[in-house]
């Protein structure tokens, strides 16, 4: 009973509590530049997920093979290879969709969301739990990736998946599927996920530098942060 | 000549890495709070585009094209450029103190930065000759310095300012990229007038 609901937790911490585009602020250049359709997000969002499961199992599955010097350079191998498969399957299935993600469906390799999985995660647990956290997290990104491009597509386009939906006599607001309009959409999204995870007690969604990094362990920049950090205490740390 | 001022100045302005097709943006909003931390990370990721570039074009042209293994463009790409940047490292730490002491340790940070496959898929689908695609690489590389550097302005400008609670922290960062990108997208339409 007790394992089911840690599976449970495993699942649904991707939806709000640990989403990884609104809370872990991982995965920013995709949710950024796809947002601007609807049909493009859901394609992004799957595609990302199933890099992300796949990923996710074959990790856990070697975790115990893979040593522990070598990890970051297997798993991108591995999470490569998945990216490979995805977009051979999207090429083929869904040529549309290829067209309208470009160079964004094989720059899911060095998705932060991706990697960060396997090193926070699908390294350490087992493949059950490493599955089900892939799904979780998939969930939460493509919820906030679609969401987002919902609000930025109606605004800026004044359709929704391509189809119109405001009358001809209303001009949509075309910089919101510009670049600007994705940052501020962004930016306003984040507020409000601030606000909702304050009311439920949870800490603010927040950028620290480098520790956010799924590469910060592995990272050489981090002496220099200290050292920087000892230097001279930054005021806007103190949460 | 004209071509690669047009393609020098649509990776800086028009078609800027950072601000318009949204590549590199954890570095952008992590790393720019301090203007000389920005500056190292810039140097060395315009380094090691240039680079991968160099490398990565006739391994795609010589190899992968003409035995139509197109396919494995993303694999070996990601696993040639993350050796690459560990050889670079190895090679200036040894040889090259000084620089490796400037840039050194942004380098590995730099491997999974999607800018950096970014550019070289960008200069594949652009269909650019060898020297383009150098050209290009090292504009786009400049052009993530100018973003990195307009953008620690604007953030140190905001320490002092009083943010409404609900915005403070990362909302008003992305807002302020926001209006920051604005200004960018103001020279949009001018490369093509200037060059062509």
């Amino acid at each position: 009973m007790a394992e089911k609901k840690t599976l449970r937790q495993e699942f649904t911490k991707g939806f709000l509590i640990e989403n990884p585009v609104l809370r872990l602020v991982l995965g920013t250049c995709p949710t950024l530049a796809i947002s601007t359709s609807v049909t493009g997000s859901v394609g992004m969002g799957i595609s990302a997920s199933l890099v992300l499961i796949g990923s996710n199992v074959v990790i856990s599955l070697l975790r115990k093979v893979i040593p522990d010097k070598v990890r970051i350079p297997a798993y991108v191998i591995i999470i490569a290879s998945f990216v490979s498969i995805v977009q051979m399957l999207v090429k083929a299935f869904a040529p549309a969709i290829d067209e309208q993600l470009g160079i964004y469906l094989p720059l899911i390799v060095v998705n932060c969301i991706i990697l960060g999985r396997a090193e926070a995660f699908a390294g350490k647990n087992s493949v059950l739990a490493s599955a089900i956290d892939g799904i979780g997290m998939g969930i939460g990104f493509t919820a906030a990736i679609v969401g987002m491009s919902i609000i930025r597509e109606f605004l800026g386009s004044g359709s929704l998946a391509g189809m119109p939906i405001l009358p001809a006599s209303i001009p949509p607001m075309t910089i919101f599927i510009l670049p600007p309009g994705g940052f501020f959409v962004y930016g306003v999204m984040m507020a409000l996920a601030n606000k909702l995870s304050e009311k439920k007690g949870l800490p603010k969604a927040e950028l620290k530098g480098c520790e956010h990094c799924p590469m910060n362990d592995a990272c050489a920049v981090r002496p220099l942060k200290e050292e920087e950090e000892a230097k001279g205490k930054k005021g806007g740390k103190a949460s | 000549m004209k071509i690669f001022m047009f393609i020098i100045f649509t990776g800086l302005l028009t078609e800027n890495f950072v601000l318009a097709k949204f590549l590199g943006i954890c570095p952008f909003l992590g790393v720019s709070k301090k203007l000389n931390t920005a500056m190292g990370m810039s140097a060395a990721v315009i380094f090691v585009m240039v680079l991968s570039t160099a490398v990565t074009y006739p391994i795609n042209e010589k190899l992968l094209v003409k035995y139509n293994m197109e396919y494995l463009q993303t694999i070996v790409f990601i696993l040639v450029i993350a050796a690459l940047v560990q050889l670079v490292e190895t090679v200036l730490k040894k040889y090259m103190k000084p620089l490796y002491n400037a840039l050194g340790i942004y380098l590995p940070l730099i491997t999974t930065n999607c800018a950096v496959l970014g550019v070289v898929f960008l200069n594949l689908e652009k269909n650019f000759t060898y020297t383009q695609s150098l050209v290009n690489s090292f504009g786009a590389g400049v052009g993530f310095m100018l973003a990195m550097f307009m953008f620690a302005g604007v953030r140190e400008r905001m320490e002092s300012c009083d943010i409404p609670k609900g915005l403070q922290g990362l909302p008003i960062t992305l807002i302020s990229a926001s209006l920051t990108s604005v200004s960018f997208l103001g020279f949009g339409g001018i490369a093509e007038r200037l060059f062509k």
